[in-house]
This record gives C-alpha cells, structure tokens and sequence, in this order.
C-alpha cells in the first residue's frame, strides 16, 4: 500500500477529505457568524440551531411536499431567512441598546426552544435524509475512495464562501454593508435604511446556516443536536480566527478542519479537543485572533 | 454581622429555617439536590453579578469537582469531608488555569472563550479513564463524616449538605462585601478606571475567578457524593446553561437571587421529568422571558418592590 | 410512528412523574407496580422504547389476575446513568414500584442494578446487554433475560472466527456496553487463535458520523470489522461503510429485526446476528407476534420486545405463587421463586440460573436477500442454534459473589 509518513495514502487522504468537509461547515457557519457581528454586535448563539432547521426544513419539503434537494438547496434557507427576519424584528431588535452579553443569552434561549422543539418531535436520533440520486455513489480516485456527495459538500461550500466573499468585498451593496458596521449614522444620514438593513443582513447569516444544514442532512442524519454539536467548536473557530474579517473565518474555518482531520490519522484521541487546543496557543501568541483587531 | 443589612439579616435568618424545616415536609434528596445548584449559582453569581464576567463554562468545573470527589470517596476510600474538599481544588484548579487564558479578553469573547475551554474540559471527561467515560463513576460511597458518623441515611446527608450551603453562601456575601468585593465591583462599573487607579485588574478578577470555581467544585463534589454518581451530564455544556438559567431568573447581582433561581429551576425539571424535552424548551422560553422583560429576575424584582437590598 | 409513541408516552406520563410530597404517595398495598426504564427517543427507541412498554402491558392485560391490580408506568432515562438512579431510587422509595424493568443501555442498566441490590427491590433486565449483569455487578434482586454479550461474543464472534475470519478490527461505543462486548469478542477471538489488530472506541450517544472510523478500519488491514454497538449506530456504521466502499467483512455483534428493517434488506443483507427470539420460528412465537403487533403496529417484536412480555409474565405468575405481601417484602425472595419456576410462555420456554442469568438457547441468523424475502418482516435464516449451557458463560466461571456463598 502506497504510504505517507509512515501512513496508508488511503488513510491519510480520506481523514483529510472528512476534514475539509467539517471545515466547511466551520467556515460556512463561522462566516455567518461574522457578518452577523460585524453588523448586529450580537454573537448569534442560534446559529447551530438554525443550521439544525435548515435540515429539517429540508427534510419537512422533501416529506411532505416532495421537494427534492436541489430545491431544498435553495428554498430551505430561504424559509429560514425569513423566520431569521422574524426574529430580529421582533426580539433581537429588543437589545441593541443593552450589554452585548443580552443578546448572547437571547440567542441562547432561542436556541434551545428550537432545539426543544425539534427533539420533542423527532426524538434524539433524528430521521434520516438520503443522499439526492445525482450523487450516489462514490469514485476510485486510486489513492482513495471518494464518496461523491462528500466532494460535493466541499465544492459547493467553498463556492457559497466565495460568492459571500465577493458580495461584501467587490459590490457597493457590500461597501454600504461594511460602512454601516463601521459607522452607522453617517451611513443613514446618506437615506440608507440602516435598520432594515441590520435585519436583511441577519438573515443573510442565518440563511448561510441553513445552506449548511441541507448540505448536511445526508451526512448526519438529521437530528436535533447536530447544530449544537457544532457551535461551539465554530466559536472557537471564530476566536481564533478573530471576527475581523470575512476572509478570515473562511480560511479559519477550512484550515482547523483540516487540523482535525490531521490529528485524526496521527493521534485520533485528541481530534475531539485540537481545536480548543489551537485556540489556547492563539490566545497565548495573539489574544485578538489570527486575523482580528486589537480590541 | 457577615456585612448584612437589617432586611438581608432577616431573609437570610428565614432561609436557614426553610432549610433547617425543609427536609421533614419534603423528599430529602430532591431538597439536597437544589442545595448543591443553589450553591453552584451563588459561585456562579459572584463572577456574573459583582464582577459583570459572564463565564459560558462553569459545568467544567462543577462537573470536575464532582468527578475528583467522587474517585475521592471511591477509588481512594476519602472520608466524605476530605472528598469534597478535594473536588474544591479540583475546581479551583481548573479555573486558575482556565481564568489565566480566559481574562486576555472581554465580554462577549470572555462568555466565548470559556464556552470553548468548557467543552474542552468536556472532551476530557469523556475520554480520561479516571471517568469512566458515558458510565460516569457509579456507587460512590457517602462514606462517614470524620470517619465516624454514617451519611448512609438522607436526614444525616442532609444535614452535612446544608452546612456547606451555608458556609458558601456566608463566604460568597462575605467576599462581596469586602474590601476586594468593592473593587471587584469597581471593575465591573469602569474597568479602565479601576487600572488607571493603580489596581492590577486581571489579577483582582483571576482570584475572582478561581474563588467562583472553587465553589463551584464544593457543589459538584457535594451532588457526586448525595447521588452517589458522577456523570458527563454534571460537564456538558448544557449544565453551563443551567447555571446561566438559574442566575438569571432569580436576579443577578442579588444574593438571594441565584437560591431562589435553583429552586424554581429545580423544582420544575422535578415536576415535568417526564416531559423530557419540554424542558428545555420551557427553559428556553425562561431566558428569553428574562432577557426581554425581566431582567431584574425574582428576587431583583422582589426586592424592588419592597424598596430593600436582598 | 411518532402517534403511537406520543399517546403511549401521555397516558404513562401522569403515573411516572416524580412527586415531591413523596411520602404520602405510597401505591395502593393490593397493586403490583411495574415501571418501564427505557430509552424513549434515542438511538435505542425501537429496539425497546415504548414497544417494550407495550408488551409489558399485554403480558399484564393477558394474566388472569388472581386478586390483585396491576399497574404500569413508564419513563425515558435517555441514556444518562445519572437520570436512571434519580428515577430508580424515587420509584422504589417514594412511588412504591415493585419492579422496574428492560434499563436497555449497559452503563444505565448497571446503575439501576445498583439502586436494586442496596433496596433489595426486583429489578428485571432486558435491554442492556453487558454479561457484568450477572458477574461482578450481580443481587440477589437482579435477573438478566434474554441475553449479554458473553453469548453474542459466543455465537456471532464463534461462527465468524470458524468461517475464517481471524483478526479483527472493533468500533465500539465507548461505554460500558461496548467495552464489554469488545473485550468478550476479542477473548473469543484469540482463544481460537485470532488476533486484534485494533479499535476505536467513539462518545456515545451523540455521533451520527462513523466514516473517519471506518477508513481507520479499513486501513488497519483487518479481515473482520466488529461492530461492538447497537440500535440506530450499528445502522450508521452499516450504511456508511456502504458509502465508503468499506470491503471488509463486517460482524454486527448485536443487531435487532428491528435494525435490519430500518437499514432494508438491500443494505443489510448477508449479516450475521444472534437474537434469542425470532416472530416466525414456529407456531407460539407467530402467534404472540399476532397479538402483539395491534399494540405495536410500526414494530414487528424484537428479542427485547418478547423479553419484556415473557418477563413480566413471569413475574406475576411468580407473584401469584407466593401471595402479595412476601413478593412486596423482598425482591431477593421473589427473584428466588421466578428463578425456581420454568419460564414458559409464547416467547421463551427456558429457566433462569441462580446467578440471574436467564437461560434461553440463541440462534444465530443470518439476513435474507431481497430476492429470498416472501413477506412483511421474512428477514431471517436460521444458521445455527447454541443451547444455554453453551452460549452463556458457565458458573464456574462466573465472578458473581453472593452464589458462592
């Protein structure tokens, strides 16, 4: 068998295919977290929840409705845009003026009525989605064996990233976002309407996150603890990559699942904690993060 | 006495008769088990209420005190004393080493970073040996008090399980009102003010931190050694909330308040058991309740009614 | 499905919850109390859950009372150990349950068993699996039923080693139960002269992803890949080794009818399994399988689902045996009778040991093709059949204290 480092290639290649894929979802979800807090000063504590909705909802279309995935792809985070811009017009909005901290346990909360919600219905185990028949199947790439939908999962993250990236870098939409963040009157001296655009933007974010949970229902089984199994390994992702820049997370995010999937061939007992691990060294050499602000 | 006003002295007096009463009317256990979180609360409340840092993690060291106290008891034959003592260091020990990395930053960052050292503490659980992993570690023994009084009945566990309430909830009001606790407050209020006053901040909330943990241990080992079990559930994040719950629906920043918050909170996981994950919706909907329109909590609002300090 | 399980859960609720003004509620001296510990709404819902329920009432329903009511209650430990002790010890002490019953998921079954010996209170289990049950953890006041991983290690692991499959890779579920499991299959394994080559223990319960386990299976260069899980997580492993193109041959050390219909034959067929009980093995089993199936109609009956309703059966008529008041006295004394009567019902024709252990032959089956299945649930071949004093470990052997006494 062809080696690496003392490793079968097959081995090393397929963990970092399963790290890429959980460093999507870190970059997918970490980067709506940072747009949300660019723009809200508010850490979105939702945000594993909402991702969990989006598969669901997901999985409601394809049950009920017959909506295959591709659809789903589309129309589950906008379902979950919306109900995102429910809530912030009518509870997080609530908390602009008070401590940041409010809007952490508001979210907080929210998250576990959804939660809630959903383990009553479905149980802890979830219900399971298949995987859409386009990507059935997997490849012999020769030094490895490839699912398709995994490979699909990385592409089609990285190109969402991407196109995020693009939206609040390169168009005047996204010029406008980023000097509301910076300046907000001066901003709605200008006529823009700041707080409508303060809700589109959350739900932007939490529409990511629902992108995220539909491309993750066939991997996970939809159940309701996938979101929280999640979130607070991204928090650390995003202290560690700092909430400075769009870039930044995505890059974070794709590179400690990387890390993961790494410490998983070498030393697989300390995958579930290396994240945190980073965090600790980046908080002893750079307190504000790889690509944060002094605060 | 204890720097109690005249109405904190009387509510505090009425408190040690509920609970010198409470175990003849109620199920012992179930009173042990809202003694242990209210302690939990009151350690929890010294860092949220009077030094204003939200720590996201404190199940790593409920549940660490919890764990130690009770391989204590089991694995090393500690009388249940010295157990718990054990699980206090424990805890205080975590959170020296936790609060070290988590002061370089604030606020919403502070709440993050222990969040993440939290679940890290949790990964640790499930997999150290000395855990036992999903099983936890089962029939601790409660053993005897100084080696000669049996804990074997609830009424004399009880007993033991209330002075240590007790004695937290004395130091945590001690502290507060002392000299260290008005500069913590100090700190809360203006943080830059209170450097550029001479005082080495990070230092003054670190020992506020490693105090709040090692209270927090006291509980944990305590609970570990009444339910005779030390499980993940004491580790996971979702104990974090719990405190997090209990703090804020009773009041922050009051000293009856994180009690009165493990009561209700206790009381009703009891009452709905069977519910199952009704419960967290309902705490759920707690949060967002207090966050949106009651953010004074129980005993804040109690106490504003009544135009008093509590 | 989700029907069923909600207005089972609604009408067991108000007896199960835990009342705080407990001392008062004692149960009524001429009513036997069952309570149902189980696993209501994780990976282990339909391998017990509240069809174990369900057949507990029917074996209730089906005794001809002799003077006394029965009455059955029921609660979701959701795997937590320190939940099944909090609801074990308020049952026994303050709701007066006589017997409390299934306690599937090992680590919460040993706990339970715990709170049943300081009590001296009848605990019969079903659901968990680990062989601890009647070794270093056994009471007087405990019966293990229907199965441990001592006898899944013996038939599955035996007939696995015999057709040639002689190193092993595990994926265990880190609890007591897979750790059980494991260490039972590797023993069998290398007395007949197989080796280990590696495992991998993964949290549970909580993960849903098995793929970086299985290339870590693949790549050890394995022949056979123990499964040492169960439920809803054997069935992921299945699938996503399926996914993965995994070629190793795969042992599923405990799997249910119940797992084979939620992976469907196309996935799971050419497993081998040991169940102590199978719906279509002859005329009684097919006929308690009509009369359970209006009260489980998602659920074809399981090991487990037949455990439960030949247990309780047993139970009462052990109950009956010895009058009301001795059964209530002692759970010791009323273990000793049911393990002085033969067990014979619809399900089970057997006995049980004096060290608990019930003895029951098991039957190691293998999954049908789609192509051989004729009907609804026609999941099964019959392989080969291992009698009790074989599957189970022998007494001389056992580490069970109070029977050397």
């Amino acid at each position: 068998m062809f080696m690496i480092l003392g490793y079968p290639a097959p081995l090393m290649f397929g963990q970092l295919l399963l790290g890429l894929i959980n460093g999507a979802f870190y970059a997918l979800l970490s980067l709506g977290l940072a747009v949300i807090f660019g723009m809200l000063n508010i850490v979105n504590f939702a945000h594993g929840a909402l991702f969990m909705l989006g598969a669901f909802v997901a999985w409601g279309l394809l049950n009920f409705l017959g909506v295959n995935y591709w659809f789903a792809l589309l129309l589950a985070p906008l379902i979950v845009g919306v109900f995102g811009v429910l809530l912030e017009k009518t509870l997080i909005a609530r908390l602009y003026k008070l401590d940041h901290l409010y809007g952490l346990l508001l979210t907080f909360g929210l998250a576990l009525i959804i939660e809630g919600l959903a383990r009553n219905e479905f149980g802890s185990s979830g219900v399971p989605y298949p995987i859409p028949s386009l990507l059935q199947g997997a490849t012999n790439l020769g030094f490895m064996f490839m699912p398709i939908y995994r490979g699909w999962v990385v592409l089609a993250s990285a190109i969402m990233c991407l196109i995020t990236w693009l939206i609040i870098e390169k168009t005047s939409i996204g010029a406008t976002l980023r000097a509301a963040t910076e300046n907000a009157p001066l901003v709605q001296a200008f006529g823009i309407n700041v707080p409508r655009m303060i809700t589109l933007t959350y739900a932007g974010g939490v529409a990511l996150a629902a992108f995220a949970g539909v491309l993750a229902a066939p991997i996970y089984s939809v159940n309701p603890n996938m979101g929280a199994n999640f979130i607070i390994t991204v928090f650390a992702v995003v202290v560690i990559g700092g909430m400075g820049s769009i870039l930044g997370s995505i890059v974070t995010g794709f590179g400690l699942g990387v890390i993961e999937g790494l410490t998983k061939v070498f030393y697989p007992q300390g995958s579930s904690v290396v994240i945190f691990v980073v965090m600790v060294i980046v908080l002893l050499v750079r307190p504000a993060g790889l690509f944060g602000k002094a605060a | 006495m204890f720097g109690f006003s005249r109405p904190q002295l009387i509510a505090f007096l009425v408190m040690v008769v509920l609970v010198a009463g409470a175990p003849f009317v109620l199920y012992p256990v179930f009173l042990m088990k809202v003694l242990c979180f209210a302690l939990f609360a009151c350690a929890f409340n010294l860092l949220i209420g009077y030094v204003g840092l939200l720590s996201f993690g404190h199940a790593a060291y409920f549940g660490m005190g919890g764990y130690v106290a009770g391989y204590a008891a089991k694995a090393w034959g500690f009388t249940p004393e010295l157990a718990i003592i054990a699980g206090t260091l424990a805890g205080g020990a975590l959170g020296a080493a936790f609060g070290w990395l988590a002061i370089r930053r604030q606020g919403i960052y502070f709440a993050m970073i222990t969040l993440a050292l939290g679940q890290m503490a949790y990964f640790f659980c499930l997999q150290a040996p000395f855990t036992g992993g999903e099983d936890g570690i089962q029939q601790i023994p409660r053993g005897n008090l100084f080696g000669m009084i049996s804990l074997k009945s609830d009424l004399a566990m009880y007993a033991v399980v209330a002075v240590v309430f007790l004695f937290g909830f004395l130091l945590v009001h001690r502290i507060v009102h002392s000299p260290f606790g008005q500069i913590l407050k100090a700190i809360r209020e203006n943080e830059p003010r209170a450097t550029s006053l001479g005082y080495r901040t990070d230092s003054y909330k670190l020992v506020a931190f490693i105090i709040s943990c090692a209270l927090a241990g006291l509980a944990g080992g305590t609970k570990s050694l009444v339910f005779g079990i030390a499980t993940l559930t004491d580790v996971h994040n979702a104990m974090s909330g719990e405190v997090v719950l209990m703090t804020l629906l009773g009041g922050l920043g009051t000293i009856f308040g994180p009690v009165m918050g493990a009561l209700i909170s206790t009381a009703m996981e009891n009452y709905l058991a069977q519910a199952g994950a009704w419960v967290t919706v309902i705490q759920g909907v707690i949060f967002v309740t207090c966050v949106l329109a009651f953010r004074k909590g129980v005993i804040g609002v109690l106490a504003e009614r009544l135009k008093i300090q509590l | 499905m989700t029907l069923s399980r909600r207005s089972l859960l609604t009408t067991t609720a108000a007896g199960a919850s835990l009342p705080l003004f407990g001392r008062r509620a004692r149960a009524q001296a001429a009513t036997i109390k069952i309570g149902v510990l189980n696993d209501q709404s994780g990976p282990y819902r339909d391998t017990g859950g509240t069809s174990s329920v369900a057949a507990v009432q029917m074996a209730v329903d089906e005794f001809a009372s002799k003077g006394f009511k029965v009455e059955v209650i029921s609660a979701d430990h959701q795997n937590k150990p320190d939940l099944g002790t909090q609801i074990a010890s308020q049952w026994y002490d303050r709701d007066g349950v006589d017997v409390i019953m299934d306690v599937p998921t090992s680590s919460v079954g040993l706990a339970v068993a715990g709170v049943a010996k300081a009590k001296n209170k009848l605990h019969l289990n079903i659901g968990s699996a680990t062989a601890e049950l009647t070794n270093g953890a056994c009471a007087p006041s405990v019966i293990h039923y229907i199965y441990d991983t001592y006898m899944l290690a013996k038939s599955t692991g035996g007939a696995t080693v015999k057709s040639g499959g002689d190193s092993w890779f595990f994926i265990t579920a880190d609890y007591a139960f897979g750790k059980q499991l494991q260490a039972d299959t590797s023993a069998m394994v290398l007395a007949s002269g197989g080796k280990v080559a590696g495992s991998v223990a993964y949290p549970f319960p909580g993960t849903t992803d098995f793929s970086s386990f299985l290339l870590q299976a693949q790549a050890s260069g394995a022949k056979v890949l123990g499964l040492a899980n169960a439920g809803g997580d054997t069935v992921n492993s299945v699938k996503q080794a399926k996914e993965f193109g995994i070629t190793i041959r795969i042992a599923t050390m405990l799997m249910f009818i119940t797992d084979v219909h939620a992976l469907g034959l196309d996935v799971a067929q050419g497993l081998t399994l040991t169940e102590s009980f199978y719906w279509d093995m002859n005329d009684k089993t097919r006929a308690f399988t009509k009369r359970f199936l209006p009260r489980s109609p998602n659920n074809y009956p399981n090991m487990i689902h037949a455990g439960n309703y030949s247990a309780a059966l047993h139970f009462l008529k052990a109950v009956t045996d010895m009058g009301l008041p001795a059964a209530k006295a002692s759970g010791a004394a009323i273990a000793d009778r049911m393990k002085a009567m033969p067990v014979v019902d619809d399900a089970f024709q057997g006995s049980i040991r004096k060290d608990g252990r019930g003895m029951f032959p098991a039957y190691l089956f293998q999954v049908k093709k789609p192509s051989e299945s004729k009907g609804k649930w026609d999941y099964y071949n019959q392989l080969q059949t291992t009698s009790a004093e074989d599957a189970y470990k022998p007494l001389s052997a056992s580490t069970c204290s109070y029977i050397k006494a």
